[in-house]
C-alpha cells in the first residue's frame, strides 16, 4: 500500500525550495482560507487537538492541549506571540532542516494557522545559527507571504492579523529548551526559567506565548485540509500521523524518511536504513536522538511512537536514530555525549554543571585506562542525582538517559576498561 | 564607532521585538558580520545604542557558542565533534586538519587564513562527518575531501 506523505510528498528531490508559486500549486494555502473562511479559532484547536498531534521536538505534549492553555478573548493579555521552534540542535537529529529548507512555505501555513487558533499577533521563526540555509530561505518566503497577503494586517482580508519575524540564534542547546528559548528571544542568556507559571500564561516578555517544533507545525495545514480522523488513519498506532524518521551511524543508507507513526525499529533500520554497513555489527541505538535511553537487539519489533518505547526504557524523542556498532566502544559513544551535554549544560542549577561534568571525567579517565573500581558506580549515582526533579529543565535528565541504559546494556564493557586499563577498542 | 551600515542594520531590527535589549543578540551578530568578532569597544557601542552596559552584553556573548570575543581567521572551519560524526571517524578528519594546519583546536593559522573550532552536531547526521566552513556546511568529509575544500577558502 502507498502510504501519504503528506510533509514531504511536494518537496522537489534536489531539495531546491517551493516557492510561493509552487507551494499554492500544490493546494499550499487552501487550509488558511479554509480557516479564514468558515471556522472560529476555537474550531481550528478543536480539530487538531481531536486529530490527537503531539509535539515533534521530543517531549510529545498534546499540541491543541497546549494551545487552550492559553488565554484568550478580550482579557488575553496583548500581544500573544506564537514561536516556532528551529533550534534543532539536539545531537543526531536532522530532521526539521529538511522541513525548513525545502518548502518553508508548509511551516508559514502552519505557523498563521497555530496563530489563529490562538489568537496570537506576533510570531517568531526561532532557528540555531548554523541553519544559514534555512533561514535564506525563510526570510524569501516570509517575504513572499507578506507580498501576497498571508502575513500582516487583516490576512486574506479577515480580521486576523498576524506579524512574523525570523530570529537567528547565536548558538546553544539550551535555546532549544522552551523557556531557555523566551530568554534568547529576550536578548539574555538562555537559562531555563522556573515553571509554573508555564509559557502559555506567562512566557515571551510575560506574555501568553505558545512554543511549537518546526514538525509540529508543519502538520497543521493537513489537519486543517483534511480532518482529524484522515490524520489518525495515518499513524500505525493510537499515536496520529506520519513521522519523519532518521537513522546515522554505521547503516548501509543513512537517511530521513517520512512513515508512518508507529513503523518499527527494524523496519527503520533494516529496510530504510538498509541494515548495518558490511563488516560491522548492531549493537544497539538511541531511537530518538543524544538524550533518549538505548535500545538493544530485543527491542527491534519495538513500533516508534510516544507510547511503545516508553514501555521497553526509551522514549521516541526526535525519531531520529543513532546505531552503535561493534566495532565502536560504547564507553567513547558515551563519554562523547556527556561531554556535549556536560559543555552545553548553561550552568543554572548544580545538579546539572557540577553532575555532568563529574560524569564526563569519568568517562574520560575509563577511555584513557585511568579507570578505577567503582567508577561505574559513581556513574550510577550521577543519574540518579540527574532525576527529574532534580534540576530546573530536561537537560540533565535527558544527558542521564543515555547514560543509565549504557551502564545497563553495556556494562561488561564499563568492567572491562576497569580491568584492563584501557580501552579495548583503541 | 559603530559604522553607518552596522547601525542601520541594527536598527532595522527594533520593530521586531518590544525592547531594545532584546535586539543584542542580532546586534552583536550584525557586528561579527562585519568585522569578524566583537571586540570591547563594538561592545560599548552597542551598549550605547541598545541602553545596555558592556558588562551585561558581555554576559549575553559569553554564553553564546557563536559570537567571538577574539579575533578570528578569514575563514572559521568547524569541526562537528558530536556523536553521529564521532562514530563516523571525525576525531581523525580533526587529526587531519590540525596537522595540516598546524593549529590546533581554538587557534588560528600564522597566515591569518582559518581558524578551527570544535562545533555541536550540525544536524546532517546521515552525511556525517560533517564540518562547515564560514555560512557552507560540507558534507562526507574524509581526508582527501577536506585538503579540496580547503583550497576553496583563501
Amino acid at each position: 500500500m502507498a502510504t501519504e506523505k503528506p510533509l514531504t510528498q511536494n518537496m522537489r528531490p534536489d531539495r531546491q525550495p517551493l516557492d510561493l508559486p509552487s507551494y499554492e500549486r500544490v493546494g499550499g494555502y487552501t487550509a488558511l482560507r479554509k480557516a479564514l473562511g468558515g471556522m472560529s479559532p476555537a474550531q481550528v484547536t478543536e480539530e487538531v487537538k481531536s486529530s490527537n498531534l503531539r509535539g515533534r521536538g521530543g517531549a510529545g505534549f498534546p499540541t491543541g492541549l497546549k494551545w487552550t492553555f492559553s488565554p484568550t478573548g478580550k482579557d488575553a493579555q496583548r500581544p500573544k506571540y506564537l514561536i516556532a521552534n528551529g533550534d534543532e540542535m539536539e545531537p543526531g537529529t536532522f530532521k526539521d532542516r529538511l522541513l525548513l529548507e525545502a518548502d518553508p512555505h508548509q511551516l508559514i501555513e502552519g505557523m498563521i494557522l497555530a496563530g489563529y487558533a490562538t489568537e496570537s499577533d506576533v510570531a517568531y521563526v526561532f532557528l540555531r545559527g548554523e541553519y544559514k540555509l534555512a533561514a535564506q530561505r525563510m526570510a524569501r518566503a516570509i517575504g513572499e507571504a507578506y507580498a501576497s497577503g498571508y502575513l500582516g494586517k487583516n490576512i486574506l482580508g479577515s480580521s486576523y492579523s498576524m506579524e512574523m519575524y525570523m530570529h537567528l540564534s547565536a548558538g546553544r542547546y539550551m535555546c532549544g529548551e522552551e523557556t531557555g528559548l523566551l530568554n534568547a528571544l529576550e536578548g539574555k542568556r538562555a537559562n531555563p526559567r522556573a515553571k509554573p507559571p508555564f509559557p502559555p500564561v506567562s512566557g515571551l516578555f510575560g506574555k501568553p506565548t505558545i512554543v511549537n517544533n518546526i514538525e509540529t507545525l508543519c502538520n497543521v495545514p493537513h489537519i486543517v485540509n483534511r480532518g482529524a480522523a484522515w490524520f489518525k488513519s495515518l499513524s500505525r498506532t493510537q499515536d496520529a500521523g506520519t513521522k519523519l524518521y532518521g537513522a546515522s551511524g554505521k547503516v548501509k543508507r543513512p537517511g530521513l524518511w517520512e512513515l508512518p507513526m508507529g513503523t518499527t525499529v527494524r523496519e527503520i533500520l533494516e529496510e530504510h536504513a538498509g541494515g548495518m554497513q558490511d563488516g560491522v555489527r548492531f549493537r544497539g541505538l538511541l531511537p530518538g536522538g543524544a538524550s533518549t535511553d538505548f535500545l538493544t537487539e530485543e527491542h527491534l519489533d519495538v513500533p516508534m511512537d510516544f507510547t511503545a518505547p516508553q514501555k521497553v526504557g526509551s522514549r521516541l524523542g526526535t525519531g531520529t536514530m543513532i546505531v552503535l556498532d561493534d566495532k565502536t566502544c560504547p564507553v567513547g559513544m558515551l563519554w562523547n555525549l556527556e561531554h556535549f551535554f556536560a559543555q552545553e549544560s548553561c550552568g543554572w542549577c548544580t545538579p546539572c554543571w557540577s553532575g555532568l561534568g563529574w560524569a564526563e571525567r569519568i568517562l574520560l579517565a575509563l577511555e584513557e585506562g585511568r579507570g578505577e573500581p567503582g567508577d561505574v558506580e559513581k556513574l550510577q549515582f550521577q543519574t540518579w542525582f540527574l532525576a527529574p526533579g532534580n534540576t530546573f529543565c530536561a537537560l540533565a535528565p535527558g544527558a542521564a538517559e543515555p547514560l543509565q541504559s549504557g551502564l545497563k546494556y553495556f556494562r561488561e564493557d564499563f568492567d572491562r576498561h576497569i580491568r584492563e586499563k584501557r580501552c579495548p577498542w583503541r | 564607532m559603530l559604522t553607518a551600515e552596522e547601525q542601520k542594520e541594527i536598527e532595522a531590527e527594533f520593530p521586531h521585538y518590544p525592547t531594545r535589549e532584546a535586539v543584542c543578540i542580532d546586534a552583536m551578530q550584525i557586528v561579527q558580520r562585519h568585522r569578524g568578532w566583537v571586540s570591547d569597544d563594538a561592545l560599548h557601542d552597542i551598549g550605547e545604542l541598545l541602553g545596555m552596559s558592556p558588562a551585561d552584553l558581555d554576559g549575553v556573548a559569553t554564553f553564546y557558542n557563536l559570537i567571538f570575543r577574539k579575533p578570528v581567521g578569514r575563514h572559521v572551519v568547524y569541526l562537528c565533534d558530536s556523536v553521529s560524526c564521532w562514530i563516523m571517524g571525525a576525531s581523525r578528519q580533526a587529526q587531519h586538519l590540525a596537522e595540516r594546519l598546524g593549529v590546533r583546536l581554538g587557534e588560528t593559522t600564522a597566515d591569518g587564513r582559518f581558524t578551527v573550532l570544535p562545533i555541536v552536531c550540525l544536524g546532517a547526521c546521515d552525511h556525517a562527518p560533517v564540518l562547515m566552513i564560514d555560512n557552507d556546511t560540507h558534507l562526507d568529509v574524509d581526508v582527501e575531501k577536506i585538503d579540496r575544500i580547503l583550497e576553496e577558502y583563501k
